[in-house]
């Protein structure tokens, strides 16, 4: 239990030292020494603030590292730095280590490294194990990215979105929902579960900055999360939307979603996110495959293709299309998607199989298997070829 | 980030350009090689790319189920014309580009002359996990 108070304070902490003058990566390292020091001598005695006793000593450690100077020296100093008692307000500290850990400037990769390390407050450890890399590497990537962002500071613009326009820069908050949903989307697993990781750090976003994209991002990632029981067998094989045992889905979270996205919704400031939650929310509201109100989801996937203009989302939006009026008209717009897109093939398939040419369908199901990014879809997709030409062979 | 693995080929691959054996190399060009190959490594570990790399034996040999309650057929201890694998090493990149840049650079290694062997090396996509989010 007290890991987890440890890795919700470990931010602000973080913030704290950084907004006094310390550089981020020696401020990380004097947080993590008081987080061992918290695990060594909290269990004999909790302090009655917690934070208040984190920042004293990750400060004192920063001082001893930072001045070689003789202990009577260092001494002095921790009696004249002495933070005032009491609890420090966290609110904006926090978001400032969002964004600076979100920074333009560092790859996405590294972003999301340091994120997992200086927002999650995860172990370097965890996030190898998470990414399957060796310690060693993440730990340079987390400290090539600590040294890029050390000095970068985070502006009071940058940190207050919500003044119009300001949204769509780099290094505002749309950077910070990326990282945030590059996180959620790993599907890899260490003794950490990066999807639940991702929704406890938007949820921590979401409490303290009120834009209605972040609560987007948070209501999709609570939908997809509620149905990630039903999306695999016990074998590990892929169970395709319309196949799934919608009395696995997780109807809590689902409820939490819905109610957090309408609330978004209801401001009137459409984004990315909201539009995916939106789409999201439709399948999970549907009692079965076939009562999916795919004529409204056609809908969100126009609107998400003016906000994004991404082939992505015209590819999805041909299933859609497909679903709500007829395989015809679905391949008529996947026309005018670009063939060379991943999971091209699989979507023509689908949609020639529903149109009854199965030949061409099972021909298209196994180059889409033989494109596949990941070998449970690889699997599924092969399956999907033996099906049809087993079938034909009759 | 995606995984991609660097085969470094025996033979199978198509002649490099600075086509020589190694073992006519001067000791030095073996040592120049080797060098910039672990050079190399460290590299990406400083990155935060590298994953793994080892380098394989010449030796191999098929293995084949022969059967219930039979041992498994080999083909004998001697290697044929099998295309053998020298050995690998696996990265983490941010894309596919950066995967070909770095091969391109590994294949720079020094050989004979102390000149770059421009050997032919294999660069493939790991399968991933799936993401969270298909559907």
């Amino acid at each position: 239990m007290d890991e987890l108070l440890l890795r919700s304070l470990t931010p602000s902490v973080l913030t704290v030292l950084v907004r006094r003058g310390a550089d981020f990566a020696a401020a990380e390292d004097a947080v993590q020494d008081a987080l061992v020091e918290a695990v060594r001598v909290w269990p004999a005695e909790r302090p009655r603030d917690p934070k208040g006793w984190l920042v004293t000593v990750a400060w004192r450690r920063f001082l001893d590292a930072t001045r070689a100077d003789a202990a009577r020296r260092r001494r002095e100093d921790r009696v004249e730095v002495e933070p005032a008692p009491g609890p420090a307000s966290a609110v904006d500290d926090t978001l400032q280590l969002y964004f600076l850990c979100a920074h333009p400037s560092l790859t996405p990769a590294s972003a999301v490294a340091l994120t997992l390390r200086a927002v999650g407050g995860l172990t370097t450890r965890q996030i190898a194990e998470a990414y399957l890399v060796p310690e060693a590497t993440m730990a340079q990537r987390i400290s090539r990215a600590k040294r890029t962002v050390s000095g970068v500071g985070v502006s009071p613009a940058r940190a207050k979105p919500r003044a119009r326009g300001s949204f769509d820069r780099p290094g505002d908050v749309a950077t910070v929902l990326r990282v945030l949903y590059l996180v959620f989307n790993e599907g890899y697993s260490g003794d950490v579960d990066l999807a639940a990781e991702a929704i406890r750090l938007t949820r921590q976003l979401a409490a303290i900055i009120d834009h209605p994209e972040v609560a987007g991002l948070l209501a999709l990632m609570l939908l997809h999360h509620a149905r990630r029981a039903a999306r695999t067998a016990p074998d590990g094989s892929l169970v395709p939307l319309a196949e799934q045992d919608r009395g696995r889905w997780d109807t809590a979270l689902i409820a939490e979603g819905v109610g957090i996205l309408q609330a978004a919704l209801a401001r009137d400031r459409l984004g990315e996110f909201q539009a995916q939650a939106a789409i999201a929310a439709l399948h999970a509201d549907a009692p079965t495959a076939e009562e999916t109100d795919w004529v409204q989801i056609v809908e969100w996937y126009d609107e998400l293709a003016r906000l994004t203009d991404s082939p992505v989302v015209r590819l999805n939006r041909a299933v859609a299309v497909g679903e709500a009026d007829g395989p015809r008209a679905g391949l008529a717009a996947l026309a005018a998607v670009d063939a060379a897109l991943p999971r091209h093939d699989a979507v023509a398939a689908y949609l020639h199989e529903r149109d009854g040419d199965l030949a061409t369908a099972a021909r298209l199901y196994a180059e889409a298997a033989h494109k596949a990014p990941n070998l449970a879809e690889r699997d599924h997709l092969t399956r999907q070829a033996a099906r049809l030409n087993a079938r034909r062979g009759r | 980030m995606a995984k991609y693995l660097l085969l470094k080929h025996y033979r199978g691959a198509p002649a490099s350009v600075n086509d020589v054996p190694m073992d006519q190399w001067s000791p030095e060009e073996i040592s120049a090689h080797v060098r910039y190959m672990n050079d190399f490594a460290a590299r990406l570990e400083k990155t935060g790319e590298f994953v793994d790399g080892q380098a394989l034996a010449p030796e191999g040999a098929w293995v084949r189920y022969d059967g219930e309650g039979r041992p498994p057929v080999t083909d004998g201890p001697f290697a044929e014309t099998k295309d053998l694998i020298a050995g690998w090493m696996i990265i983490d990149v941010d894309s596919y580009e950066r995967a070909v840049e770095l091969a391109g650079e590994l294949s720079a290694a020094p050989g004979a002359g102390g000149k770059p062997i421009h050997e032919w090396l294999e660069v493939r996509p790991f399968l991933a996990t799936p993401p969270t989010i298909t559907d």
